[in-house]
């Protein structure tokens, strides 16, 4: 447990315990930056089994902090899957019917090439030598992953919030490999509030003196209370002011009255608290710079000068959209514009907005709706596949 | 956004109208009951767009196609001629401007299909006529000051109304009170007076 503790290398960034597949010189990946990146490995997960058709291949993108262990224990925090929810044996993304597959993001820290991973022209961490990785390099990278697979058409690719901008990208990119495409909580292009954000992050990282200019492992250390700042303040956006009301209101943690000092008095800080301290032992710190970055720089229509339905012309991949009413890092009003632009390509698709009071984070929640939303539209669309039941 | 007490006997004559395999796009599809059966008698491409997010999620997931919206804004997201037919039923007359969604329907569709209840009916007269109040019927279950219908029209003003676009009425039907087919050879008048509900199947001029 706890893998990335400070003065180590990052061991699961370079021999991740999943799955990794390696690319040699002979087969680069090219980045929007404009170099290439080789070699690069993609680290991954795969749960059930692919059919002889490989028909039945579903693509799950995590988000900004998630990684490939979705349905299985995670090696760094031992903790269950941050899908398994919904994907598993008997589950609704039913593993004993469908292939799926998980990969860790290029720039992330679990085993994909990332700014901790060993850049291999100086034998050290990359750190920022590691060129900005767009939302479309890692979509690029997983489509050299399901080229390995032999897999022509995924049968269907889902993902939240950053993983939501992949499904994009993948439906908008390679739509002739996408037989049915599921954003959830996400956006064709990151707000300015949302960069806003972000920068906030990026900025209490590089603001923390054992964060070195991204060399920290070299000096044997970690900016852990950088990162730490900068997840409590992105935790604020996953949750809604009605949700943290109601779990914490202004209740004081382990005592009778306010001490008049700067300790947690509320329960509130304390759990903030507790979720930066837990995040820095799962997350580096540099990934989560390469991570925002990736988000802050996506937008599907300005790569389609302007027009957001031209980034689906001629799509015959079925979509299904899902938003959540307290959501305000990706409102409803950033799904209702992609469907607004899927309809005016003449695109199949539905979109459903679900009330919750739990924010941007719902996705990850048992959400009864989302659920049966997620199983309507994965059976009508196996139903279209020919898969059977 | 169907907004009728009826059992909807006009949706069978709706489906009638549309030869297998068509693409439609049933705009006010409330709890998809439409689109289901084009999608089991006649294997149609069906979309729907609802305006209340209840009846979108169970579309949904009942694995339809079908997002929120409403008919009087989001219709001019939609391209020319992008459907086979447009289907407009019994949700007419709950639009804040039924003459434009009529409008975007021909313009979206090859052809549109219009339900209505005809407001033109005996009973609906009979009860302004000798209760002096306005008409609360087992077809039309609200009261006035609470009812989503706030655009109600006859069978002859729907005709006028087709006429003013430039629309062919190819095609047209009443349903009595039983939802039987009223016989085609009568005329308009009969039609507007014994008629509850009307379908009208058009195609821009």
């Amino acid at each position: 447990m706890a893998a990335l503790r400070a003065g180590k290398t990052n061991n699961e960034a370079d021999q991740p315990s999943s799955p990794v597949l390696r690319f040699g010189a002979d087969k680069p990946l090219k980045l929007d930056a404009g170099t290439l990146l080789s070699p690069f490995q993609i680290a991954y997960q795969t749960y059930g089994t692919l059919n002889d058709a490989r028909s039945n291949a579903i693509l799950v993108c995590h988000a900004l902090t998630g990684d490939q262990h979705v349905a299985s224990t995670n090696p760094v925090t031992g903790k269950p899957g941050w899908w398994e929810v919904l994907i598993g044996p008997g589950r609704i993304i039913d593993t004993n019917r469908f292939f799926v597959i998980c990969s860790n993001v290029i720039g992330g820290c679990l085993g994909s090439t990332g700014p901790a991973s060993t850049n291999p022209a100086t034998g050290k961490p990359y750190g920022l030598d590691l060129p900005v990785i767009t939302i479309r390099d890692m979509v690029r990278a997983q489509q050299m992953l399901i080229d390995h697979f032999g897999i022509e058409k995924l049968f269907c690719v889902l993902g939240g919030s950053m993983g939501g901008m992949q499904v994009l990208e993948w439906a908008s990119s390679y739509p002739e490999r996408v037989f049915s495409a599921l954003p959830i909580a996400t956006g064709a292009r990151h707000s300015s509030q949302n960069i806003a954000f972000h920068e906030v992050g990026r900025q209490a990282v590089m603001a923390d003196p054992d964060w070195h200019g991204g060399k920290y492992f070299e000096h044997g250390k970690r900016p852990e209370k950088g990162l730490a700042v900068a997840r409590m303040a992105a935790h604020i956006t996953y949750l809604s002011e009605a949700a943290l009301h109601r779990k914490f209101g202004r209740n004081l943690q382990d005592r009778e009255a306010l001490t008049f000092g700067f300790d947690a008095d509320f329960q509130i800080e304390s759990y903030l608290r507790h979720q930066g301290m837990t995040f820095v032992d799962r997350f580096d710190a540099n990934s989560y710079l390469y991570m925002t970055r990736s988000m802050d720089y996506f937008d599907l229509a300005a790569d389609h000068g302007g027009r957001l339905a031209d980034a689906f012309a001629g799509t015959k991949t079925r979509f299904c959209l899902v938003s959540f009413t307290s959501d305000w890092l990706f409102p409803t009003e950033e799904s209702r514009s992609i469907v607004h632009a899927l309809n005016a390509a003449g695109a199949s698709v539905s979109f459903v907005e679900i009330e919750t009071d739990r924010g941007h984070d719902a996705f990850l929640l048992d959400e009864p709706e989302l659920f049966a939303a997620i199983n309507g539209f994965i059976g009508s669309a196996a139903r279209a596949r020919g898969l059977s039941a | 956004m169907s907004v009728n007490g009826s059992q909807r006997v006009d949706l069978e004559v709706v489906a009638n109208l549309i030869p297998p395999q068509s693409r439609v796009l049933d705009v006010g599809s409330g709890d998809g009951s439409l689109l289901e059966l084009l999608q089991d008698t006649k294997q149609v491409d069906g979309r729907g767009l609802e305006l209340s997010q209840r009846g979108v999620n169970e579309c949904v997931a009942r694995g339809l196609s079908v997002i929120q919206g409403d008919a009087d804004k989001d219709l001019e997201f939609y391209p020319d001629k992008g459907f086979d037919f447009v289907v407009l039923s019994q949700t007419l007359q709950a639009t804040r401007n039924p003459k434009l969604v009529l409008d975007e329907l021909l313009r979206i569709g090859n052809r549109a299909i219009v339900s209505f209840p005809n407001f033109g009916h005996w009973r609906v007269r009979l009860s302004l006529f000798v209760k002096g109040r306005m008409p609360v019927t087992q077809d039309l279950p609200y009261s006035w000051y609470d009812t989503p219908n706030i655009h109600f029209c006859t069978i002859r003003d729907f005709v006028n109304l087709c006429e003013e676009l430039g629309a062919t009425v190819e095609k047209a039907t009443a349903l009595d009170a039983a939802g039987q087919k009223i016989g085609l050879s009568m005329p308009w008048w009969f039609w507007n007076f014994f008629g509850q509900q009307a379908v009208f199947l058009l195609k821009r001029s």
